[in-house]
């Protein structure tokens, strides 16, 4: 009785944390990013909008171009060519040549790295972070966020995505009507449709996911063999232990 | 051939003796179950520390500049590096869900009474020891939850009155974490503390041996030397160390009936414990934070600040209080109480299978009090939580009251003579 107490418990502990335990920021509601890290066309979508759009601030610092490209199946000719904007060699890290003092002083912090963003924000969060700008004269940028308050980053995709307006809604909270923004809607001056613009957005946190742990993929293949090989050990020791004791009484 | 250098061997150290005395010849109750796993499982999982710990430190670099980014040079760049990472770092929460069990299995059949006081105050070392191992580890990655994490512990030291202050720079090794702690951290992480975890596990070992295992039961094998007839000795060979002093009933040899059936519980565990390693190292944020992936800034102080998992039942009992001083007395006591069990429990009767009925529940209410402690400890504060932690800091210690109190005079259920399966 008290072991099943306790895997219970412990079951249900496990199950009411991981949803409150990080929970940073404001509480806004994360859109799912449905990205799949096995979607080596994703990847390298991905990529292509990170070296474009983000890699002029952000780095990513401990990653390494070659194996990156390894990796998400680029040749390396190819990524040299493409992918490459500063000359660096393709064993370097992908990284620029921005000064943090310098950004510091323009976006009023130095652009984060981005190297593990999808380990400390997780994939949902990006994916969220990057659908939910929109316009607000009140900020340097002319853009705020509704996950992430007064940012400091201006809204890079506008290109894409056009220009983002909040939509908002008077909901009740804790006996005060309050307005909340509830979401964007875009003036469709972008050069992508809103369903091409949530396929980039996923790409690019699809490769955000990637970077954050590039040995995920490697670790489940050779996961299923060390599990496999543990099974039938196991069972070949239960047979062993079952022979050893049969005169054990 | 073998046989001659086997003797040359044993004439100059006791290597076939020992081997019997310890391994081949050593009675072990018959009865043994499930919860008797997790002493050997504990020591595969040290193994597996300081092994993967040996490998992880040939790249690491301990330096405030360099700790941050060698880790992940180690998690991209090193061959397998990923692997030794993941096993370091699951293997830390294993050794507590190990070690965990193992405790919760001397509590439920009382294997800490006498004549295993000394054994259970090792292990209390071993958990202590084991604590501030872990504690000191995890500042190594000098990620976010490293530094705040420690910064918090540390301060805790501030509270002890006239001492405090200078002791926490003591510990530090300057006004704030740095990386003069996270240097010290290092040494005493992988010289001074694995030193003494393996001294006071050999020690628990000697100690086991000496006294020899409880089980299930809680019936003692060794028996008053000539009170046992012939026919109801087990017909297995034990070495005359134990036989000389003592008759034994219903034992057998630890190897090869133990080494077997250990072996069914490592490969067993090592399913459950590869599928964390390969599939889901972080455990939800529960083994590694997600914080912890951002490198540490003394600037930015993180949003909420949990220790790990295995701290938190510790921690949220330190956050119940409201007087800091008093909050970190009662962690500390917590810990003590558990030391003291073989003298708090006055009871006769060692298994909970032959206690009286409220033991029992006495039990369970302290594994949910346990569990839930961990969960608000684990989790940002709120009113509720906060009355929760308070219930719950009292009922962790009603436990050992209660127990102390009816032990004296306990309604026990009549012990049989023999183990029964």
């Amino acid at each position: 009785m008290m072991k099943k107490l306790l895997i219970g418990l412990f079951a249900l502990s496990v199950n009411l944390l991981p949803n409150t335990v990080f929970a940073a920021g404001p509480s806004v509601d994360l859109m799912k990013a449905n990205n799949d890290i096995t979607d080596q066309p994703s990847l390298q979508r991905g990529a292509k909008l990170f070296m474009n759009y983000c890699l002029g601030c952000h780095q990513m610092q401990y990653q390494r171009y070659e194996r990156t490209f390894r990796d998400i199946g680029i040749p390396t000719e190819v990524g040299l060519e493409q992918l490459i904007f500063d000359g660096s060699k393709v064993g370097s890290h992908i990284t620029n040549a921005i000064e943090k003092d310098d950004a510091a002083k323009w976006f009023g912090a130095a652009p984060p790295d981005l190297t593990l963003v999808a380990r400390v924000r997780g994939s949902d969060w990006i994916y969220t972070y990057l659908k939910s700008f929109y316009k607000d004269e009140s900020r340097p940028f002319g853009v705020n966020n509704i996950v992430f308050p007064s940012v400091g980053m201006p809204h890079v995709l506008q290109e894409l995505q056009g220009v983002p307006t909040a939509i908002t809604e008077e909901v009740t909270e804790h006996g005060h009507t309050v307005t909340k923004i509830v979401g964007t809607q875009t003036d469709g001056s972008g050069e992508l449709s809103d369903d091409e613009y949530d396929d980039a957005v996923r790409d690019l946190t699809n490769f955000l996911e990637y970077v954050g742990e590039p040995s995920r993929l490697e670790s489940e293949a050779l996961g299923i063999k060390v599990i496999g090989f543990l099974i039938i050990l196991f069972i070949l020791a239960f047979m062993l232990k079952k022979e050893y004791w049969r005169d054990v009484h | 051939m073998i046989g001659k250098l086997i003797g040359w061997i044993d004439d100059r150290i006791p290597m076939t003796r020992v081997w019997n005395m310890h391994i081949a010849q050593y009675p072990a109750p018959k009865n043994f179950n499930f919860w008797y796993f997790f002493g050997s499982l504990a020591m595969l999982v040290l193994v597996n520390q300081i092994l993967t710990g040996i490998w992880l430190t040939m790249n690491f670099v301990p330096s405030a500049e360099g700790a941050f980014a060698s880790v992940e040079y180690i998690m991209r760049d090193v061959e397998y590096g990923w692997l030794l990472r993941y096993l370091h770092s699951t293997g830390a929460s294993a050794f507590f869900i190990v070690v965990y069990m193992h405790m919760f299995r001397g509590m439920i059949y009382g294997s800490y009474q006498k004549p295993r006081e000394l054994l259970w105050l090792f292990g209390m070392f071993i958990f202590l020891a084991l604590m501030a191992e872990a504690f000191m580890g995890y500042l190594l990655p000098w990620g976010q939850m490293s530094f705040w994490g420690a910064q918090v512990i540390i301060s805790l030291f501030g509270a002890i009155p006239v001492i405090g202050d200078d002791l926490t720079l003591w510990i530090r090794g300057d006004y704030v974490i740095s990386g003069a702690t996270l240097n010290r951290f290092f040494a005493l992480h992988v010289i001074a503390l694995p030193l003494v975890i393996v001294i006071l596990v050999f020690l628990h070992i000697v100690a086991l041996h000496e006294v020899g295992s409880n089980n299930p039961e809680g019936i003692e094998i060794k028996r008053k030397k000539g009170s046992v007839a012939e026919e109801d000795k087990p017909k297995f060979k034990f070495h005359e160390y134990y036989t000389n002093k003592k008759d034994i009933v219903d034992a057998i040899p630890f190897h090869p009936y133990y080494t077997v059936k250990d072996i069914v519980g490592v490969v067993g565990f090592l399913i459950l414990f590869c599928w964390v390693v390969f599939f889901m190292p972080a455990m939800n944020g529960f083994f590694l934070e997600a914080p912890n992936f951002e490198a540490a800034n003394p600037l930015k102080t993180p949003e909420h600040i949990f220790p790990v998992w295995y701290f938190t039942p510790f921690y949220a009992i330190l956050r119940a209080i409201p007087d800091k001083l008093i909050g970190v007395a009662a962690m500390g006591a917590s810990i003590v109480v558990l030391a003291l069990l073989p003298w708090i429990d006055r009871g006769r009767v060692k298994s909970v299978r032959y206690r009286c009925g409220f033991h029992k529940w006495n039990i369970a209410g302290f594994v949910i009090t346990f569990v839930l402690l961990g969960w608000v400890g684990a989790t940002p504060q709120t009113d509720l939580k906060t009355i929760i932690s308070q219930v719950c800091t009292v009922t962790y210690f009603m436990f050992f009251v209660l127990l102390f109190i009816y032990s004296k005079n306990e309604k026990t259920k009549p012990m049989p003579e023999r183990l029964t399966k």
